[in-house]
């Protein structure tokens, strides 16, 4: 799998997510910058790392998706390149379109960071393939803008197309609003593109890829990945 | 006629007799830039006049100290060519003022001089105090507070992992928020201030500069009355996004060789980083006011020198390395302007629109810095506490869940969670036990941290209070099997004018001094924020210890969690039933009073180095310090973490059931370890001199006692949980 990172003024876990990337697939990513205006050739897949990308002025990700290497990013989600989208990478794709629906503050309007359960709904694309339907996995969230907002129609159409790739619950697998724990409408914490190649979530399967930090549920995702795309 | 008049010198915080030196080392009468100069290197802030003395005499060096006191870090030799970096200051006064920004930039300030020394910061920890929970401005400061370290620290994607949070109305009007950094760089990598090479470039870089916390450093040398809101323009803003670029940007350029020196602009700014790095390189400094980048029109050198803009560095580079430098910051977006140059005059020149506005000798201005032997007075020793005059509780079940959720011992995990304390994927141990551990990078060893300070205990005996302070942060940090190795510290106290506070300093100074001795836990940095005082009312005197140890295998570790059902229970250490000074007798009758628990710095280093030798040889993989509150909280948060309850025997021939349970004796841990592996480590303790002895079992989803119900655990749980959210919410 060869694989990159794009770097923002502001990412902060890139590395972690190279770890993981590096872990599953055994190469490193190349990490690209975001004033780069072309990709190396042949990449297999894109990641959005976490972090405050322009230190989230303005709108998280708004500054971001305008920067020059999202044209590249764009055009390359569109000849089907994997692109994976986390936290403020999610952020970005949403404000430049490749995922619809929108992330606002944290109902609670406070930072969270913490373990969550997640229902893995989807698991027929390169990214979830690795986990069973409806799998719960155990991950963190990191975030204080990760409230998913979309309107009831779009909300409607992303669950009868299957593009609801995960959603928050408790250690049972059981969904209410409660266990949404940012306030995320319908728990989604993550949700595809169209075409299923763009995956945005606010969770952090790459701090959750060894027993020692806690747990490996997050390994799972990166694995899928290194099997779909040798 | 004079420009400087008596009222412009008493503004400026300097006493006649200052002034008197100041007229003496100059030759001639300040300017107001040259005043303001003097003003903030001589305030307490930066002179250190009050304390400095008394500093002198805690130990400094050890085998593995590379870099002690004085520069902006220390530094400390962890093997296989890493160093550890780290520091801890206080940001009590602007926090105060303005919660938000106040903690903001005190996470801002404290990673500069990590990074600054070439580290990438890879923990952050806070201590914090505030006043009565009942107290109008507690919790909008809690708020604040937290919102601000969380706001700083997320964003530059350094795990916050530690800390800790108390609450007590001596803090009413001067909360207390420390920070520590701990960082890591190479050591054939780690950058000094010292200015060196005559004609070497002087080179601006970081933020622009504007008019924000001008006075800072002067403010924090007052004590606060019903006026210090109105300081509020004096508190600096934030802006931890320019900090994460500086932080990219300055280790990229550190990975050359072009620096030659290199000091962050922390409080007195631009004024304190020119001067020190003169001043340790025994050089002068020429600086051209012009070129500084500004962000407001019109400053005038007075505003440019003693702003506090944040994230600014100050270097030295190597001639002919400029436009390298440059262009590493110009890719990061970050202001770079070279704005003057090293001379061998020794003095602090500095031009602004054509005319030189300041000409001081650098080497009077820090050498001659005022030092007061101030008068002290020790505090009067409190009787010890007979336990047999405190009745036994009715129900003590009701006892500990009172202890559990009340505001000092209830779970911080509101706090914890609106840090990120996993960003970097080396977070081992997280937040909420004795101390976390960070795995490091590329290596089998980890590193373990923790912060402590017990302020009632050092209210009472500041000498045992600050041997204490010391040993509780040795204490978490074995807990977890960490070999402690140094510690920084940050002297939260009182006006040290009034010879009571100056004695509450000299004495923890001492019980500090003590113990870093007998656990050979040298201070290689730290801070002095004196003046906490409002009205007269002084805060508890509160000797934060931050601490760092090492594991030469970071998957040997304890953790507080009961792990396992049908463990059985071990005290390792001697419990007395010490009750002055404990939790439980201000939870039980009211009573602040009485000795705090001795500290036996022999018992405590035999008792620490059994326990850390049964984790790191994987015998014991739970384990939790016992301090505030004694045993019994000790336990409860152990079943808590881990979600099994424990049957407890209280043991024959316990006077005081009390006193035994919630008594805070030190130098204790609570181990549990596999029911047939008990027998052979109590008869270990028993050959190592320790003193050990079975306690219960764990399983169960309660605690019983001695055959009988205590608490059950899920209303315990409800209780300690509940407390600081239902506390946050209220409107």
């Amino acid at each position: 799998m060869k694989a990159a990172i794009v770097v923002f003024p502001g990412s902060n876990r890139e590395r972690d997510a190279g770890r993981a990337i590096t872990q599953a697939s055994g190469t490193a990513p190349a990490y690209l910058w975001h004033q780069d205006t072309s990709l190396p050739a042949g990449l297999d897949l894109i990641v959005l790392p976490g972090g405050f990308s322009y230190g989230d002025y303005l709108r998280c990700g708004a500054m971001a998706a305008q920067s020059p290497i999202m044209r590249e990013v764009k055009a390359a989600a569109g000849r089907g390149v994997a692109v994976l989208g986390i936290c403020n990478g999610f952020q970005i794709l949403a404000e430049a379109g490749l995922v619809p629906g929108v992330l606002m503050r944290n109902a609670s309007l406070r930072f969270i960071c913490r373990n969550v359960h997640l229902k893995v709904v989807a698991t027929n694309s390169m990214f979830t393939a690795g986990y069973a339907p409806d799998q719960v996995i155990a991950v963190p969230v990191a975030h204080a803008e990760g409230n998913y907002f979309a309107d009831d129609h779009t909300l409607d159409r992303l669950e009868g197309e299957g593009r609801v790739a995960f959603r928050y619950c408790d250690a049972a697998g059981v969904v209410t609003p409660a266990t949404s724990v940012n306030g995320s409408a319908r728990n989604i914490a993550g949700v595809f593109n169209d075409r299923r190649n763009v995956l945005g979530m606010m969770p952090h399967p790459e701090n959750m890829t060894e027993a020692m930090l806690g747990g490996s549920d997050g390994s799972a995702l990166f694995a899928s990945l290194a099997k779909a795309l040798p | 006629m004079s420009q400087i008049t008596p009222e412009i010198i008493a503004g400026h915080g300097l006493t006649t007799d200052e002034y008197a030196r100041v007229l003496e080392i100059m030759g001639r009468e300040p300017n107001l830039t040259e005043l303001g100069i003097f003003s903030v290197m001589w305030s307490e802030h930066c002179s250190y006049k009050s304390s400095r003395v008394h500093l002198k005499t805690l130990p400094t060096s050890g085998p593995r100290v590379i870099c002690g006191p004085g520069e902006n870090a220390g530094v400390v030799d962890l093997g296989d060519g890493l160093a550890a970096i780290f520091k801890m200051e206080s940001h009590n006064h602007p926090s105060f003022i303005e919660p938000y920004q106040g903690a903001a930039t005190g996470v801002g300030g404290i990673l500069r001089d990590v990074f600054t020394m070439g580290a990438r910061p890879i923990a952050i920890l806070d201590p914090l105090r505030f006043g009565a929970p009942d107290h109008p401005k507690t919790r909008h400061l809690v708020g604040g507070v937290v919102a601000g370290i969380g706001g700083y620290g997320n964003c530059m994607g350094i795990p916050t992992v530690g800390g800790e949070c108390s609450f007590h109305p001596a803090y009413d009007g001067n909360i207390l928020v420390n920070a520590m950094t701990v960082g890591l760089a190479r050591t054939d990598k780690i950058f000094y201030s010292a200015a060196a090479g005559v004609g070497n470039p002087v080179v601006y870089v970081g933020s622009k500069t504007g008019r924000d916390g001008i006075h800072g450093a002067t403010m924090a040398s007052a004590e606060f009355d019903e006026t210090s809101e109105e300081k509020r323009p004096t508190v600096q803003v934030g802006d931890p996004f320019t900090e994460k670029l500086l932080l990219e940007a300055c280790l990229e350029l550190m990975a050359s060789d072009a620096i030659v020196a290199i000091q962050d602009m922390g409080a007195a700014g631009l004024t304190s980083s020119s001067v020190e790095m003169a001043s340790k390189g025994g050089v002068g400094i020429e600086l051209m006011l012009d070129h500084v980048p500004q962000r407001e029109t019109g400053m005038t050198a007075y505003e440019m020198m003693l702003s506090e803009s944040q994230e600014r560095m100050l270097m030295i580079l190597k001639p002919g390395r400029e436009a390298a430098a440059r262009a590493i910051f110009e890719k990061w977006g970050l202001a770079f302007a070279v704005i003057g140059l090293v001379t061998d005059t020794g003095r602090l020149v500095l031009h602004h629109r054509g005319a030189v506005v300041a000409d001081i000798p650098v080497g009077p201005l820090t050498d001659q810095s005022p030092i007061y032997h101030r008068p002290w007075e020790p505090t009067p020793p409190q009787p010890p506490i007979d336990p047999a005059t405190i009745a036994e509780p009715a129900d003590l079940g009701a006892a500990l869940s009172a202890l559990l959720g009340s505001p000092d011992l209830c779970s911080k995990r509101w706090i914890i969670e609106q840090y990120d304390h996993l960003v970097g994927g080396d977070t081992v141990v997280r937040p909420g036990g004795d101390a976390a551990l960070l795995r490091l990078p590329g290596s089998p060893k980890g590193l373990a941290v923790a912060t402590d300070c017990t302020p009632r205990y050092v209210q009472a005996d500041p000498v045992a209070g600050g041997a204490q302070a010391v040993a509780e942060c040795w204490r978490n940090l074995t807990a977890v099997g960490g070999l402690p190795l140094a510690i920084t510290d940050c002297m939260n106290f009182g006006n040290p004018e009034r010879p009571r506070i100056m004695g509450q300093f000299v004495g923890a100074i001492e019980g500090m001094a003590q113990a870093c001795r007998a656990l050979d836990f040298p201070v290689v940095s730290g801070n002095v924020s004196l003046y906490n005082e409002t009205k007269g009312q002084g805060i508890l005197p509160t000797p934060a210890i931050g601490g760092i140890a090492l594991l030469d295998d970071h998957t040997r570790f304890a953790t507080i969690a009961f792990k396992a059902p049908g463990e059985a229970i071990l005290v390792v250490g001697r419990t007395a039933g010490w009750l002055g000074q404990s939790l439980y007798l201000r939870s039980a009758t009211g009573r602040e009073d009485g000795a705090p628990p001795p500290v036996d710095l022999a018992a405590e280093r035999r008792t620490g180095d059994f326990v850390r030798d049964l984790i790191v040889r994987g015998q014991v993989r739970t384990c939790h310090d016992v301090a505030d509150g004694g045993l019994l909280v000790a336990l409860a948060e152990m079943a808590l973490a881990g979600g099994r309850g424990a049957d407890l025997t209280t043991p024959p021939g316990t006077r005081h059931r009390a006193a035994f349970w919630f008594g805070e004796d030190q130098a204790r841990y609570l181990v549990a370890v596999p029911a047939d592996a008990a027998g052979a480590i109590l008869a270990a303790a028993a050959a190592a001199g320790v003193v050990a002895a079975a306690l219960g079992v764990t399983g169960g989803d309660a605690l019983t006692m001695d055959g009988r119900a205590l608490a059950d655990l899920a209303a315990l749980r409800q209780v300690h949980e509940g407390w600081l959210p239902a506390y946050m919410a209220q409107a």
